[in-house]
């Protein structure tokens, strides 16, 4: 009897202790009210891989950074951070009901801008007609006139095509004035959006400097054997070799690059050269092979940035847009403590009007788009480094690729 | 020269994506659409054997085909039962099976990314040349095509010379006629079911020594598949593998000849005429 009375007891007692425990979570919880945020990205479909390096990591470590510190600094007092996730399966249609979820149901404050060209400009309109400030990173096109015209809520950061396929360009044309490569260039592309695009931009550039395009050939995405096309490629006898690539292509042409000699003083190929799996997978073959974006990975922001980056996500940065996908989530935080409010008309004349500091050094939009980035980048020595920027400093000359 | 090998090579691979889908389409009667998913895990198991514990990937099949045969034995039993004893015709079964396993597809893609992240994966095994007639191939697509074809050959000799074969052959044909000749049709639909997860599996093993793969890749292995087995008749597994190479062929020699843009293209058009002049398929006979 005894002990049925303190068992009964004890049962009280810890009820009370959970009731006190969850009275305390709710004042808590109350009185330091969160700053929500919203992202979507791929984390399932053709573009998951990508996100997976280039997107969601940075979003885990900005959050991991601004409340390590306590929180954003607001007027009304230091408020911490959260971030809604959602997935857009690669489908532009379900990033646009995400985003309107985002803003109209869960009511965040501010939004992270998608990942992937074809996202930013599909949810460009709704991200303008709810009114938040979208700060594209990974969104490369020639249409960024236009549309900053269009939109007076989106940001560019990363670059258009034709710079791109220009800074491409300018490299062969001084390794040719040089002497180190000929006249002759071969040209891949995959038979998608952004690999057409880029080619079509390229074609007439090249031709305009002299270039002779001796291959130039297409094949589809997730094509599961590239041999005939490096096999063509060797065949016309190239002095270089430039591949409008995805992910998984980027590494299958490299792969079959090697397997079959095809050796050229310039070996450029295109998105995922920069990933630190394109390392893990060529180690020291990798050397020497250009590739889209390049950092300066010297700089002791940047350091700081790539250990953080790794302690915190577990995995490595790439060597192109995560950085710039930091930095465009600290010009946001900046441009929202600068306000000091959650006013989102007031943060976006903020970011239009500001300098920010950030890890890739200072960022300033000039009619919504930051003309400072990196267009190439080479394998130096274990390190991706940017080799050809527009307005960065530190950019590294180039070295000849060595035979395979 | 270099068509003929490209095509066997490519071929290969073809057949091994798609050898496992005609087991289950073919007898067992499931239109698998995670069957690209337990493809997929085969390589994640593939890359984590050899980086963890340094087990080749060709070895890596001892462990894998057995896995994979008692997880698409149980998945088998569990999800897709019910399904096969409701349907009251082939047809009925057919839209079920394409429903569940479109769900149970979605359920691999979400394990597989809980457990290894959504980055793209690859590792290097074997890929060093090898000169064939003054054309460099990777051995590592070499060691997968003999892979292919050791698989082949040992499933078309158990299906044509043993007694088990036999049962699978008629259970293909016929379900209900099998059923009076004493054939347990439910237990041999399980086990082709299974067998077809863990050739699946093994070709995903011999395929991740070359190929970058993520975890949400498999839809498009599932859809080459489902272009093979239809292609070459959908209850002959002779079928599958000659359609899997004349893919291989048609695809390297339009690469090659005229542009490698153009593969999908000549896919699709094969297919397309295929179903036009035999809907049967390839070595598909008329049902009667």
């Amino acid at each position: 009897m005894k002990t049925f009375l303190n068992s009964k007891k004890l049962m009280l007692s810890v009820a009370a202790a959970a009731f006190a425990a969850a009275g305390a979570i709710g004042t808590d919880a109350l009185a330091q009210k969160t700053i929500k945020f919203g992202s979507s990205a791929p984390k399932t479909g053709p573009l998951a891989g990508g996100s997976a390096v280039t997107h969601w990591p940075n979003v885990k470590l900005w959050v991991h950074d601004v409340n390590s510190r306590g929180g954003l600094k607001l007027k009304s007092g230091q408020r911490k951070i959260e971030v809604i996730e959602y997935d857009d399966r690669t489908n532009p249609g379900e990033a646009i009901k995400n985003i309107n979820r985002l803003a109209t149901q869960d009511k965040v404050d501010f939004i992270l801008a998608p990942y992937g060209t074809g996202f930013n400009l599909a949810t460009a309109p709704i991200f303008n007609k709810l009114g938040y400030p979208q700060l594209a990173v990974s969104a490369i096109t020639d249409k960024i006139p236009a549309l900053t015209k269009r939109y007076d809520n989106i940001f560019f950061m990363l670059g258009s095509t034709s710079t791109f396929t220009g800074a491409v360009v300018n490299i062969l044309k001084k390794m040719r004035e040089d002497g180190k490569i000929g006249n002759r260039v071969a040209m891949v592309n995959v038979a998608d959006a952004f690999g057409i695009e880029l080619a079509a931009a390229a074609r007439p550039v090249f031709k305009a400097a002299g270039f002779e395009i001796v291959y130039d050939k297409s094949y589809p995405l997730g094509a599961k054997d590239l041999s005939p096309v490096v096999k063509g490629a060797k065949a016309s006898k190239p002095d270089a070799f430039v591949a409008w690539s995805y992910p998984p292509d980027t590494f299958g042409l490299t792969a079959q690059a090697k397997i079959n000699q095809l050796n050229v003083k310039a070996f450029y190929t295109a998105v995922a050269t920069a990933f630190p799996a394109f390392k893990g997978k060529f180690k020291a073959s990798a050397e020497g092979i250009l590739g889209a974006g390049g950092v300066n990975p010297d700089t002791p922001e940047m350091q700081a940035y790539f250990k953080r980056h790794k302690e915190v996500t577990g995995k490595d940065a790439d060597f192109w847009a995560s950085a710039v996908t930091y930095a465009s989530y600290q010009i946001l935080e900046q441009a929202i403590e600068g306000v000091g409010t959650l006013d989102r008309k007031a943060v976006t004349q903020f970011i239009k009007d500001n300098e920010f500091k950030t890890i890739i050094g200072p960022v300033k939009y000039d009619s919504q788009n930051s003309a400072r980035f990196w267009t190439v980048g080479q394998w130096q020595g274990g390190k991706f480094y940017g080799v050809s920027s527009e307005g960065r400093p530190g950019a590294k000359p180039v070295k000849d690729k060595p035979n395979w | 020269m270099e068509i003929l090998l490209g095509g066997i090579l490519l071929g290969g691979t073809y057949a091994l994506i798609a050898m496992g889908l005609q087991l289950q389409y073919g007898v067992a009667r499931i239109m698998n659409l995670a069957n690209g998913e337990v493809l997929v895990a085969g390589s994640f198991s593939a890359l984590w054997l050899f980086t963890g514990a340094q087990i080749n990937p060709i070895l890596a099949i001892v462990l894998l085909a057995p896995g994979a045969y008692i997880l698409n034995y149980f998945i088998y039993q569990i999800f897709l039962r019910p399904l096969v004893k409701r349907a009251k015709s082939e047809g009925q079964l057919e839209v079920d099976s394409i429903l569940s396993t479109f769900g149970i597809s979605f359920v691999f893609i979400g394990l597989l990314h809980a457990i290894f992240g959504g980055e793209y994966f690859n590792y290097e095994y074997l890929e060093i040349p090898f000169e064939i007639f003054g054309q460099a191939y990777g051995v590592n697509r070499i060691a997968a095509f003999l892979g292919a074809a050791i698989l082949a050959a040992l499933l078309y000799i158990w299906l044509t010379h043993t007694r088990s074969g036999l049962k699978l052959r008629a259970v293909s044909v016929n379900p209900s006629s099998a059923r009076l000749v004493g054939i347990n049709v439910e237990r041999t639909s399980a086990m082709a079911f299974a067998l077809g997860g863990a050739v699946t599996a093994a070709g995903g093993s011999l395929i991740s020594m070359f190929d970058t793969f993520d975890a949400s890749i498999g839809v498009v292995f599932t859809m080459k598949a489902l272009i093979i087995v239809i292609l070459g008749g959908v209850k002959e597994i002779k079928g599958t593998i000659v359609a899997a190479f004349i893919l291989g062929f048609a695809e390297t020699a339009v690469a090659t000849l005229i542009d490698p843009g153009l593969t999908l293209a000549a896919a699709f058009l094969l297919f397309v005429l295929v179903l036009l002049f035999r809907p049967q398929g390839l070595f598909g006979r008329q049902s009667s």
